[in-house]
């Protein structure tokens, strides 16, 4: 795709940017806290209290970190090879089938360090499962993945309530449920890394998947920027038809991205049924694989922007918690507007203010140029 | 004579739950025939059923809750308007980012004005659409055969709905024998070729874009003032995507648009109607499949399996002149 705007040096690009976009979403959200009556800086001072003031909170901001740098990779990972993912949400959630065949299986024979192997993989195998579908169709049949992911969507959340109402819950229970795991099902917590910057993780549900996060977003920093598949989904995304010419099987690139989208996704199921509430609730994602969308757009389909963007919507998640808490007229819900407003700004939005900024960057180049100019007269 | 009054009253509430498909899969239809893709035609509805039934609970007038929903979702088409057309930015990005502040902000707004729990007030009287009954429908209500289907399924409906069906061959006659229509679906396929003929793509587009905001007020319309009395926190609940799905589905023509949401508003009645009874012949069906199966449809004739559905040519893909 052409682009039809100046250069901008590489901080301006993937710093400034996105932050100018960031911070017009958050002035917008400003405005329905004023619309609302009540005063924004101090639902912004609730905010960063509430998900930074106490080693428990920053556990809980963390803990949705985790989730959303899975989602974000996932949508991300789609994005490098042109193909807009909406189906992260459903993948996670089928990717929960995984989790808990895993957990109801070994929970009772076997320690967590075991069974986390299996999960991971199981989590994996499921959400690529749901996501080879579109990926397959559109590579084949020529529907268009974001409808289709859209549709997968729906049917995953059908299929969910029906297998989680009539096939995994227990018998004689009446919550849609599975049972909750022995100690093989449950992540141990991360207090160590906590206590090493002198915090107490108090009731938060941070653990071991965190990590398992900041490995997937190396490992898809890896995958993009220094193997060959990698190499081929950029082509793709930046121009299908050199792809072509070049001879990479689009075919081939589109399932397997989707696959490595709907594996990443999945794998962020490991931590609300393993790490928090020990077992698969209905709906247990909650819009997370929407969140990934933000977050992707906000990291700029880096591993580097996604973790920070996830922290941040983490905040958002905990902290707002902490404002309905505290000032009774901001509901949660407030965070679904930043997050629209976000995905608004920094994805729909993004060249609004580029040529301000560069006409700002040009004129600064051209006085500094005269000036160096002057000086060497 | 049970089983027919059966079939009639599962008739008659696939009516009742495919107006608002239509609406939004008709507004759809506008700006996709134009080249913009909308997948924010639920959010669109939302914050139309949201401004309406707000309006119409301050007001008391149905009419102006009607023309709330419709600015309201003209203002929010418009900035998917903006972002896709003028920004050239992703329209598909721009869909969801619409989808998730309406889905926010009719709750925060809705629990701040009228604190009932993200509803709003409940409306009667003169701030709701009250149902039509066709001369006779009384007095013919026992003849067999014809007394139900005419006193039933014809009559006593909301205005609306016969505006709904009316507006599908309305629709057609715009699309395909008005001059607007013709520059319209051009738009869609062939950009290019409309500019070189002097027209301006992006003022054609955005008329477009107004025109699916219309629709999807009237929709939102439906929702909060017709077939609820009053706005419901995320009431919407799927409805615009399965509309978007009947659009597809419906290949982009208007008249198979009504079909497929008669078609996808059957498939609700049903899945309610069966709640808890077996089928004659298949047995017991799960709930959660008649619900999953307007997407499954519509997966499966994406995937050409029943005929091809082939989407407007520049669809999705910004305009740029060149220069």
């Amino acid at each position: 795709m052409s682009n039809p705007y100046a250069k901008l040096p590489g901080w301006a690009e993937y710093g400034l940017i996105p932050l100018v976009n960031l911070v017009v979403a958050f002035l917008v959200a400003g405005l329905v806290v004023l619309l609302v009556g009540e005063n924004p800086l101090e639902a912004a001072y609730h905010m960063i209290n509430g998900a930074f003031g106490r080693g428990e909170y920053i556990g809980f901001t963390l803990y949705y970190a985790t989730t959303f740098i899975f989602t974000g990779l996932s949508v991300a990972v789609a994005f490098h090879a042109g193909l807009f993912n909406i189906g992260s949400e459903g993948q996670a959630y089928i990717g929960g089938i995984g989790v808990a065949l895993a957990c109801l299986w070994l929970d009772k024979t076997m320690p967590w360090f075991v069974v986390f192997p299996l999960a991971i993989v199981g989590s994996a195998a499921f959400g690529a499962l749901w996501a080879f579908l579109p990926g397959w169709l559109q590579a084949k049949r020529g529907s268009h993945v974001v409808i289709t992911t859209i549709m997968f969507n729906f049917i995953a959340s059908s299929l969910m309530v029906y297998l989680l109402t009539r096939v995994l819950k227990p018998l004689g229970s009446m919550a849609p449920q599975t049972r909750t795991f022995e100690a093989g099902g449950q992540l141990p917590k991360l207090d160590w890394l906590m206590s090493i910057f002198g915090l107490d993780l108090g009731n938060s549900p941070f653990n071991v998947s965190f990590l398992l996060a900041i490995l997937a977003a190396f490992g898809v920093w890896v995958l993009i920027w220094r193997t060959k598949l990698g190499y081929e989904m950029r082509t793709m995304g930046h121009s299908p038809s050199s792809a072509r010419y070049a001879g990479i099987g689009e075919a081939r690139i589109t399932v397997i991205v989707m696959m490595i989208s709907g594996g990443l996704a999945g794998l962020m199921a490991l931590n609300p049924i393993m790490g928090e509430q020990y077992r698969m609730q209905l709906d247990f994602v909650q819009g997370a694989g929407f969140v990934g969308i933000a977050v992707a757009l906000m990291g700029r389909s880096h591993p580097a922007g996604i973790i920070p963007a996830a922290i941040l919507f983490g905040m958002l998640y905990q902290g707002g918690a902490e404002i309905a808490f505290e000032m009774p007229a901001i509901s949660r819900d407030m965070i679904v507007i930043i997050q629209g407003l976000v995905i608004l700004f920094a994805g729909a939005l993004e060249n609004m203010f580029r040529p301000a900024i560069g006409r700002a960057f040009a004129s600064i180049g051209r006085r500094s140029a005269v000036a160096a100019q002057t000086r060497g007269a | 004579m049970e089983f027919f009054h059966t079939i009639i009253a599962i008739l008659e509430s696939t009516i009742r739950v495919s107006v608002p498909l239509i609406f939004a899969a008709l507004a759809g239809l506008f700006t996709e025939r134009a080249g913009v893709f909308d997948i924010g035609l639920e959010g669109k509805m939302l914050g139309a059923a949201f401004a309406a039934g707000a309006v119409a609970a301050v007001t008391g007038s149905v009419i102006m809750g009607l023309l709330a929903a419709i600015l309201i979702s003209v203002l929010l088409s418009l900035v998917h308007g903006y972002a896709s057309i003028t920004q050239r930015g992703s329209q598909i990005v721009s869909g969801v980012a619409i989808n998730f502040i309406v889905a926010g902000s009719t709750v925060i707004l809705g629990e701040a004005w009228f604190k009932q729990g993200g509803r709003t007030p409940a409306l009667a009287g003169d701030a709701r659409f009250q149902t039509v009954t066709f001369p006779f429908a009384d007095a013919v209500k026992d003849v067999p055969i014809f007394g139900p289907i005419y006193s039933n399924l014809l009559s006593g409906h909301f205005i609306l709905t016969y505006v709904a069906f009316l507006l599908v061959p309305f629709s057609w006659w715009i699309l395909y024998r008005t001059r607007f229509g013709l520059r319209l679906r051009a738009v869609g396929e062939n950009p290019g070729a409309v500019d070189t003929a002097g027209i301006s793509v992006i003022w054609l587009r955005y008329r477009a874009v107004i025109c699916c905001g219309i629709l999807c007020g009237f929709a939102g319309a439906y929702l909060s003032l017709a077939m609820s009395a009053g706005f419901v926190k995320g009431m919407t609940a799927g409805k615009g995507y399965i509309a978007l799905a009947a659009l597809i589905f419906a290949k982009w023509r208007p008249v198979n648009i009504m079909l497929a949401c008669l078609l996808f508003g059957f498939l609700d009645a049903l899945a309610i109607r069966l709640q808890g009874n077996p089928l004659p012949l298949i047995g017991q069906v799960p709930v959660q499949l008649m619900q999953a199966l307007p997407y499954i449809l519509t997966v499966i004739l994406l995937a050409g399996f029943i005929g091809k559905a082939i989407p407007p040519k520049a669809g999705g893909i910004p305009y740029v002149k060149e220069r």
